[in-house]
């Protein structure tokens, strides 16, 4: 449980965690809040030779509306995009979901740009970001570029970024008022989802439906924003929720169980999006 | 105002909240300077044999002082197995040589000794291990077939047999008989210190150990035999401890090789395993195979209950092997069951070793009975809390023994069951839970009931006695030496009281040491809900004496007579009976000459804790998932000599039970990986998934012990665990379910609906 050796760097722009990256090569890694990049490394299942920190970099903490849009600063902690008062108001669904995200400790360490770029198919904030058609914003040696959050995701821990980026910005859609839900089945409180659906109303009229841990990477349920946009109703909808789905078979639950728990987490995060119900508190509350 | 039966605050918690507290890893006692650090290479394959083992490179690695294989031991003999009765073939190797077999995910292969701690990660990464992979014994059934033999000297898996096979009549004049094959999984003790051990050479050739552990003692014995020495040179200490379940009783093998490679290393060394390594490397409990059958008239009566058991000891058989002898001896629980048949065969597997684990075979006996009246209930269509209400023992103040051969001390277990019933609303639960059944909610009522008898303070190795040593200082504070060996239990706070409920010194003024095998040679160590009825006993023992001696000494000070003096409480020493005041200090009792009292209480025989738990769940019947929405215990332990102390005992008990019922288990694949050895795979309970408990009192005194105290160390666990099992059952009851094995996960909730409503009752 002790890490093989490495550099560390710490930087407090991004310019010089570019500059960083651009020195060190593939075998760097970005450090912003630890909280799955040391657990994995005192496992020695990643063995990066240099760590480049940015957790001091000031310029990469933000939440603030910018057009359309609501602009997120990667660096910004799961705690405080919980507290955002700019992202209750503009986007309600991702402060909720910052809410949900393991435990006080990880939510005060971990980044949402850490969380985007490990790319966990079971992480929380992806998948709202993913229901969200949010905007990957990376920066690397060549400058600045927009990755739609939809072709970001390519694979287990596999991510668009080429070598020497890093995501600077999130920019999500100003939802507003309108409806989301997020379901997340868990068998503890602080553990990690068995799944976990995400549905949010967007403002061109959409809806837009993501899952957790239902394959490789956060998945799209693609079959049932089609289904929603032809104007089936949810139950309907939501029995599509697992189509184009490859979940895994663990300890924790088998591919069959996923698949029901899938169609079961949008029927209901669907329901609460569009106010039918209030949210699910079995799963949401302490006993 | 007598201090026992007060809610006096732990006086050691300001230390073990805070870095006060010093356990093993946190030692900077100058004999450990310039330590060196043990890392131990261990098997990842499960089963297989050991072509290679090349410890060259790691050799060369920076701040490798040295790198032992089974090569390099020298004349270091195996480990015998623990238990007499056991075919000396299961013994342990300390490192498995070349053209032996690894036994388990964690066997020990080599040692890596380096100057740093962080060096020896890496240096034991290059040593390459090769291992040609058998087929894994996972399970007990698995074993059973000796398909796959782990100890071929041995010939077979089987470790041990207990009983015999029921007669084929067994249940010939029963109207109604229900069988079912449960488990009752393999949990991890998880402690939250994982073990450690540090050893140092003295110039005198005596060496010093620190370990983590549950009994200094045994623990001293253990590795003086194991070592070849004379136990005299084993001066052997257990600092803080911070928790152990059952799971640090005895020495572990690595606690031994620590003193081995210090004296072949010439230095003292160091040892802190990860959790990783905790997981895998630790005993496991539980772990047993059972199939139940019980049988009866459709008025409720039992006539005769079969409790078979296999039990999976892992890979190197130790304690586990005999904890089923315990299970059959409670099997009949808290019933007169006029026939009663109970059997157990032992198997080595390729998984970590069984021991204790709180409750330690009592629980499994338990859960079985309860599984069975909850089943014979379900088929006559009864209700479970009557059911067992008809088959209880009567209540009885003299000895009882049970049909599966264990007496017990005393009991009501009816009284303590319609307590828990009236405290509970139980009949309104009832109502609220048709309410919903009618109505078809989403979420539906499930209510368990468990009563159980557990047995406490049996001979664990030590007969049922322990020592006491109390000192007064001419300073007036005083000293407890004691035999057993706190690890989260308080004993310093309860001995200090009992001490002063006799002297009079102020709990603050009395200093309690355990576990230091120079100042204690003799002790029995902390385990099987012991230590307050045997060593509280003995401290209030030795604080009767103490008062005794002083009471002669102050007459002969005083030219009064003994038997007019009495202790005055005000004057913190002895006064002449209703003239507080005037007599002498403790201090001055103790200035001239030593007041010591050494001694030693021996309980008659072992005590009967009983209770009953209820347990409220509400299941999501689309999900599968079970939230517990009250617990409410009775637990009667005897008289209760610090109710805070107490109620945490009751308090942690039922959480770690509600974690076996809801959520823990030790997972293998097929090959014998563990899938469970990290905190984010293994999911022990934490607080978000308990509500606050509902203890309801009841106490009633054995006259095993001068202090009417039974154990209670164990006791919310044996009962919490069916009552919550049998919760989740009872919300989908009414759609068909009738079993789920534990732990009882949302997916397995899920799909016993799912298959009860494709018509195969579950």
């Amino acid at each position: 449980m002790i890490p093989a050796a490495f550099e560390y760097v710490r930087v407090s722009t991004v310019d010089e965690a570019v500059a960083a990256l651009a020195e060190h090569g593939e075998d760097a890694k970005i450090l912003a809040g630890g909280h799955s990049l040391l657990p994995i490394m005192k496992l020695r299942l990643a063995v990066p030779s240099v760590l480049i920190d940015i957790s001091g970099v000031q310029e990469l903490s933000y939440v603030r509306v910018d057009g359309d849009e609501v602009a997120i600063g990667a660096g910004t902690r799961h705690h405080e995009l919980e507290k955002s008062e700019v992202a209750q108001a503009e986007v309600p669904l991702l402060p909720h979901v910052a809410s949900r995200v393991g435990d006080p400790q990880v939510r005060h360490k971990g980044t949402l740009g850490g969380t985007v770029a490990h790319c966990d198919p079971a992480s929380d904030l992806p998948t709202a970001l993913l229901a969200l058609g949010a905007t990957v914003v990376v920066q690397g040696p060549s400058g600045r570029r927009s990755i739609p959050i939809t072709e970001f995701f390519l694979g287990f821990f596999e991510t668009a970024m080429e070598e020497g980026e890093l995501i600077v910005e999130l920019r999500v859609p100003r939802t507003g008022a309108g409806g989301w839900g997020y379901e997340k089945f868990t068998r503890r409180e602080n553990d990690w989802p068995i799944v976990a659906a995400a549905a949010v109303h967007l403002p061109d009229g959409s809806v837009g439906v993501a899952l957790a841990n239902m394959g490789g990477v956060v998945l799209k349920a693609s079959a049932v924003e089609a289904a929603l946009a032809e104007g089936r109703s949810i139950e309907d909808a939501a029995e599509l929720a697992a189509e184009g789905t490859s979940p895994s078979s663990d300890m924790h639950a088998d591919a069959e169980y996923r698949s029901h728990l899938a169609r079961l987490l949008t029927k209901r995060a669907l329901k609460v999006a569009s106010g039918e119900t209030g949210a699910s508190t079995a799963e949401s509350t302490a006993a | 105002m007598s201090i026992l039966g007060t809610r006096v605050v732990r006086t050691e918690d300001p230390l073990f909240l805070t870095r006060g507290a010093v356990y093993t890893d946190d030692l900077t006692d100058p004999r450990l300077a310039g330590a060196l650090h043990a890392t131990f290479v261990r098997s990842t394959v499960a089963h297989g044999t050991v072509t290679e083992v090349d410890a060259s490179a790691a050799r060369e690695a920076p701040g490798v002082v040295a790198v032992y294989t089974a090569e390099d031991l020298g004349d270091l003999q195996p480990v015998p197995p623990p238990l007499p009765f056991l075919d000396a073939g299961f013994a342990r190797p300390w490192l498995v040589p070349v053209g032996g077999r690894v036994h388990f995910v964690g066997d020990l292969v080599a040692v890596v000794l380096t100057e740093e701690r962080y060096q020896g990660e890496d240096a034991a990464e290059m040593v390459v291990v090769d291992i040609d992979p058998l087929p894994a014994v996972v399970g007990t059934a698995a074993a059973a077939t000796d398909e796959t033999v782990l100890f071929p000297e041995v010939g077979t898996n089987k470790v041990a047999a207990f009983g015999e096979p029921a007669p084929e009549d067994f249940f010939a004049d029963c109207e109604v008989v229900v069988t079912r094959a449960i488990v009752n999984q393999r949990v991890a003790a998880a402690p939250l210190e994982t073990r450690a051990a540090s050893a140092a050479w003295g110039e005198d050739g005596r060496v010093t150990i620190w370990c983590t552990n549950q009994g200094a003692q045994q623990a001293q014995g253990q590795i003086a035999g194991w070592l070849g020495l004379d136990p005299k040179l084993v001066h052997l200490v257990t600092p803080d401890v911070g928790g152990g379940f059952g799971a640090k009783i005895g020495a572990d093998q690595e606690y031994a090789f620590v003193a081995w490679l210090a004296q072949q290393a010439g230095r003292p060394v160091r040892w802190a395993e990860s959790r990783s390594e905790n997981m895998t490397g630790m005993l496991q409990g539980r772990a047993q195979d059972q199939v139940i059958t019980i049988g009866g008239d459709r008025d409720g009566t039992v006539k005769a209950y079969s409790l078979v058991v296999n039990q999976d000891c892992g890979a190197y058989p130790r304690i586990g092997t005999v904890l089923p002898t315990l299970t059959m001896l409670m099997a009949a629980a808290v019933y007169d069951i006029p026939k009663v048949h109970a059997q157990a065969t032992c198997y080595a597997t390729n998984g970590t070793s069984i021991g204790a684990y709180r409750g330690a075979g009592r629980p499994e006996a338990t859960a079985a009975a309860e599984r069975a009246m909850d089943l014979f209930a379900a088929e006559i269509g009864m209700d479970p809390a009557d059911v067992r209400r008809k088959n209880f023992i009567a209540p009885f103040t003299e000895p009882f023994t049970t049909s599966s051969g264990a007496t017990y001390d005393s009991g009501d277990y009816a009284a303590a069951l319609d307590r828990v019933l009236e405290a509970a609303g139980y009949a309104e639960l009832r109502a609220e839970q048709a309410r919903r059944r009618e109505r078809g909610d989403v979420r539906q009522l499930g209510i368990g009931v468990s009563a159980y008898v557990e047995i406490t303070g049996a001979d664990s190795g030590h007969g049922t006695s322990e020592n006491a040593e109390l000192e007064v200082h001419p300073d007036g504070t005083a000293t407890v030496l004691t035999g057993t060996s706190p690890h989260g239990q308080g004993h310093a706070t309860t001995w200090a009281m009992l001490a002063s409920e006799q002297l009079g010194i102020p709990v603050e003024k009395i200093t309690v040491l355990h576990g230091d095998t120079d100042r204690i040679p003799d002790g029995g160590g902390t385990m099987g809900s012991r230590s307050l009825q045997q060593g509280g006993a003995a401290v209030h023992q030795a604080a009767v004496e103490l008062v005794e001696v002083a009471r002669k000494r102050a007459a002969e000070l005083l030219e009064a007579n003994p038997d007019d003096l009495e202790v005055d409480l005000a004057n913190a020493g002895l006064s002449v009976k209703g003239t507080p005041g005037t007599g002498i200090t403790w201090a001055q009792l103790a200035a001239d000459e030593q007041l010591i009292v050494q001694t030693t209480f021996t309980a008659n025989a072992p005590t009967f804790p009983f209770g009953a738990h209820v347990a409220v769940v509400e299941t999501d019947v689309e999900s599968g998932k079970a939230v517990v929405t009250r617990l409410i215990t009775v637990d009667d332990a005897g008289t209760i000599i610090n109710p805070l102390l107490a109620e945490g005992q009751r308090h942690g008990g039922i959480a770690q039970g509600v974690g076996q019922a809801l959520l823990e288990e030790i997972l293998y694949d097929e090959d014998g990986n563990p899938q469970t050895s990290t905190f984010a795979d293994y999911p022990f309970v934490s607080a978000t998934e308990l509500p606050s408990f509902e203890l309801v009192e009841m106490a009633t005194p054995t006259p095993m012990n001068p202090l009417g105290a039974k154990g209670i160390g164990e006791a919310g666990t044996i009962g919490s665990t069916p009552a919550v099992q049998s919760a989740v059952v009872d919300s989908v009851a009414h759609l068909g379910v009738r079993h789920i094995d534990m732990p009882a996960t949302s997916m397995r909730v899920w799909r016993a609906v799912r298959e009860a409503q494709k018509g195969s009752t579950n």
